[in-house]
């Protein structure tokens, strides 16, 4: 299969970028997404020519370190999946393919599609915890928790810290990223006693890190 | 001349870590806020470290490469945490998770701390509850177990399958508290390059800003290095792509010992490897195993669709070779027999390189819903990457390198042979000696960091003596100098070759002759051939762009040029232990039966390597003495 991709290059913070058109020859379906990134920045690379920066760690959908921007859409045309786990297959032979870093306020280009997203971890510290020291934990049984808020809880835990959600939205809100996390904890009996606290901090934060607030736009 | 003292408390079993707590020395609250500690790594062990060092009041300083700490190589484990507790009343205790990590282990590791471990393993349930851990419940509301990898006992704790990120996050958010309170100050996207030894004592790192490129030197009293496995050094791993070598190897170089470096665990179920610009493979739970079957054609080179061999022609070689066990055997021993059959030309799928995982009985006996239920995120995962459905037609899965058993020598307080340089999780070698269990390196990474480092780095800093040392010290401008220079170096070779095709070809080199099994020609040819390409690489690498920006190809490169070294004492290893053992299995040394053939008599013990400059590396012996449970043949059949 053969692809033309039109990439965003930034050589820093505050530089100018713009779109650099690539081709990709010689991709097979069963390439996922950043295999294919990666044959073309072998090239580069051979070449002496500096590769597209983007990233990526675990490659199984679970980190939250990719983050691309395909064709408008944060990890592309499919529901429930990160860039990682995108196939080549999911693509027509000779499609044109955008690819963009995530773009908010809060999230700083560093390179290329490469964003800066401390603020969301600055956003867990202003409170997404159980302040609960190591040692003295009484045994785990002594709180029952039922199967269904246990699971409920386990859904909203589920978030990887991508970010696609902010880069999705029109305000860049961090507020599912923020909603999963409070309500993991307050789901769960050792998180109640501080979530009211936590929703406020938290929020705060959200606001100071420059992420837009809701407008409940659908 | 390197001197291995393991420290173990003398007396019962039972009583050497109560004994041991009581006797170290403690740091009073003053003083502890005037004490800096440096924690390298923030998956589960250097996290969950961090943040307990932070609480106890000193002031901690810790780094990772990511660009957050939760995105460590931890948060992708799946299947669970084991612990002693036995909830389900089926006969566990800690006597018993002891025992089977030591079997498991292949008796190649110290008794006293994998009691530890087994005794330490209940209150970690309890904390990681504590934390909000939305672990799996019963109805009942109570918390839920399942049967993992090469045991009999329900002892493990999960959450669905993504047990790894929901006890990082944990341990994340214990170290968000403390950063919040200014007890941590963390430094993400930050690679340690070097260490600083003053006096003996390890005093600090020489890190790399990642962003900018800046050089820098942190000092601190002790430093900890929580920075994971080598998987990645076969190139193709179950491993996430940053995952390294860098740290613990250039600890050794000043100074650390490095200990059973060729005990790499090679996972049996991952899914197997397609083309070439694969960039890693994927791992397919273990828990799998619980209801899948593994099988081949009885017949070689079948080309027939697994749905036409009908079931007398179908080999189902584990329930086969290991009856009591079936296709839960360890993953060692499973691992090496899908080699055997594939070997056979008995092997599925492009290449031969797979067997099946067959659900059809499950399907048939319980119901699509329920196998949905239990693995429908795996199945959906399978299928993304292969194309194809597994409700329907068995999996194919091929071994793949995943865990390290090998890391840097520590003692019982796991401290390296650096004083001041603490190893902690998957970095050190202590625990699950030559094979680990299922389950067991969740356990183990927050054991040492939330339980067992807390304490022993205490006496350590109550105890030694320390002079001051800062970034103008004459020892931490060398280290900066060594790592800037190594950089300079990558930056000026001149090649048109790019590090990934070297790091390639190092894999596939290891992969065939320090891989799933090894013998000493394989061996010899490889430690002649490692630093022929090492050189190659010096010579004809190309590293674009500069020092002084983000440079990811440069990190890289420094990465295989770590492995390009390290790989040929992972080989010299190999090469001294003239047995089979766990996950190392030397073809001269097996039965009859293909079963491997463990040498108590000359080598009952820890190799721990020194590195000598310009010579190869010295051998020194920490022998392991069995007190409580003689050493049997492991024998799962
Ligand atoms: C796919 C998969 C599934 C697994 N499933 C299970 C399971 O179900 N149960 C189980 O018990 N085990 C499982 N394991 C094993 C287990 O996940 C790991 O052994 C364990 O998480 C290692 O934890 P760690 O804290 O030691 O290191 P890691 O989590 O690997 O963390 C290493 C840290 O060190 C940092 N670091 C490394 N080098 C440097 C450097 N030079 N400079 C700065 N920072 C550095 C990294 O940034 C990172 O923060 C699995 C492993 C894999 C690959
Ligand atoms: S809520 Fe946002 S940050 Fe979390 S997984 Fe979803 S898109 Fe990613
Ligand atoms: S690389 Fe980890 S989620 Fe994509």
């Amino acid at each position: 299969m053969k692809f033309t991709l039109n990439i965003w290059r930034q050589k820093g913070p505050g530089e100018k970028g713009r779109f650099v058109t690539y081709e990709a020859g010689d991709v097979s379906s069963g390439m996922s997404f950043l295999e294919m990134l990666d044959s073309v920045n072998q090239g580069l690379i051979a070449k002496g020519e500096e590769p597209v920066a983007f990233e990526q760690d675990c490659r199984e959908g679970i980190c939250g370190s990719c983050s691309l921007v395909i064709n408008g859409i944060p990890h592309g045309p499919d529901r429930g999946i990160t860039t990682c786990q995108l196939y080549m297959r999911r693509f027509p032979d000779g499609a044109v393919i955008r690819i963009e870093p995530w773009r908010a306020r809060a999230f700083p280009i560093i390179k290329d599609l490469v964003v800066d997203r401390r603020a969301l971890d600055r956003v867990m510290q202003a409170g997404g915890y159980i302040s609960v020291n190591t040692g003295g934990a009484v045994d785990g049984n002594v709180l029952l928790v039922s199967k269904d808020q246990a699971e409920t809880a386990m859904d909203a835990a589920s978030c990887i810290g991508c970010g696609a959600c902010v880069a999705a939205c029109k305000n860049a809100s961090a507020m599912l990223f923020v909603a999963a996390k409070v309500s993991h904890l307050a789901l769960l009996p050792q998180g109640k006693p501080e979530r009211t606290r936590r929703v406020r901090a938290m929020l705060e934060a959200m606001d100071r890190e420059g992420f837009g607030s809701c407008g409940n736009h659908r | 001349m390197m001197k291995l003292d393991p420290k173990i408390p003398p007396g019962p079993l039972e009583t050497k870590w109560d004994r041991r707590r009581f006797s170290e020395k403690l740091v009073s609250p003053n003083n502890k806020r005037k004490i800096r500690v440096i924690v390298v790594g923030t998956g589960l062990a250097g996290a969950s470290a961090a943040s307990t060092l932070g609480q106890l009041g000193y002031q901690v300083e810790c780094f990772c490469f990511q660009d957050s700490p939760r995105r460590a190589h931890s948060i992708a484990a799946q299947g669970g945490i084991n612990a002693a507790k036995n909830y389900q009343d089926d006969g566990d205790s800690v006597g018993r998770l002891f025992y089977d990590t030591i079997k498991g282990g292949d008796f190649r590791s110290r008794e006293a701390n994998v009691y530890r471990l087994a005794q330490v393993s209940t209150q970690i349930i309890d904390q990681c509850v504590a934390l909000g851990i939305p672990f799996a419940r019963e109805y009942g509301g109570q918390l839920a177990n399942r049967s993992f990898g090469g045991v009999q006992v329900s002892r493990t704790f999960y959450c669905r399958g993504q047990t790894g990120q929901q006890l990082l996050l944990g341990a994340y958010s214990a170290l968000c508290w403390q950063i919040e309170r200014g007890q941590v100050t963390m430094r993400p996207r930050t690679e340690m390059l070097d260490l600083v030894v003053v006096d003996g004592q390890a005093r600090g790192i020489v890190v790399r800003d990642l962003v900018t490129g800046q050089m820098s030197t942190h000092t601190a009293h002790a430093v900890v290095l929580a920075t994971g496995g080598y998987s990645n050094v076969y190139y193709l791993s179950t491993n996430a792509s940053g995952s390294n070598v860098t740290a613990t190897y250039r600890a050794w170089k000043q100074g650390a010992a490095f200990a059973n470096p060729c005990f790499t665990q090679i996972h049996p179920t991952a899914i197997p490897p397609g083309d070439v610009h694969q960039a890693k493979l994927t791992l397919m739970s273990e828990s799998l195993r619980n209801d899948g079957r593994l099988w081949v054609p009885k017949m070689a080179r079948d080309h027939r669709p697994p749905e036409d061999i009908p079931a007398a022609e179908r080999d189902y070689f584990l329930e086969r070779r290991y009856p009591r066990f079936g296709n839960l055997t360890p993953r060692d021993l499973a691992s090496r027999a899908v080699k055997a059959v594939c070997d056979e030309g008995r092997g599925v799928g492009p290449g031969g390189h797979g067997v099946y995982l067959d659900f059809a009985d499950v399907l048939h006996q319980e119901g699509l819903d329920v196998v949905r239920e239990r693995y429908g995120n795996l199945f959906e995962m399978y299928q993304r990457i292969t194309g194809e459905d597994a409700y329907h037609a068995p999996m194919r899965i091929y071994p793949a390198p995943h865990y390290t058993m090998g890391g840097l020598w520590v003692d019982y307080n796991l401290m390296s042979t650096i004083p001041g340089l603490f190893v902690i999780g998957e970095a050190n070698f202590a625990d699950h000696g030559a094979n680990r269990l299922g389950a067991s390196s969740l356990m183990q990474g927050l054991a040492d960091g939330y339980f067992i480092l807390p304490y022993t780095i205490g006496h350590y800093l109550a105890t030694a003596k320390f002079t001051p040392v800062g970034e103008d010290h004459q020892k931490s401008r060398a280290a900066l100098q060594r790592a800037t220079a190594r950089i300079s170096r990558l930056l000026n070779s001149k090649g048109c070759r790019t590090a990934a095709s070297f790091h390639r070809e190092l894999g596939q080199l290891l992969w065939n002759h320090c891989g799933m099994s090894r013998n000493e020609e394989g061996l010899k040819l490889a430690l002649t051939s490692i630093p022929a390409l090492r050189e190659e690489f010096w010579r004809g690498v190309m590293v674009p762009g500069s020092g002084e920006a983000f440079n990811q190809e440069l990190e890289y490169a420094g990465r295989v040029a770590d492995y390009l070294e390290f790989a040929e004492l992972l080989c010299h290893d190999a090469l001294h232990r003239e047995e089979s053992c766990g996950a190392h299995f030397r073809e001269e040394y097996q039965t009859d039966a293909g079963e491997p053939q463990r040498d108590d008599s000359r080598f009952a013990h820890v190799a721990a390597w020194e590195y000598r400059e310009g010579a190869s590396p010295a051998l020194h012996k920490e022998p392991l003495l069995f007190e409580f449970v003689p050493p049997t043949t492991r024998s799962y059949q």
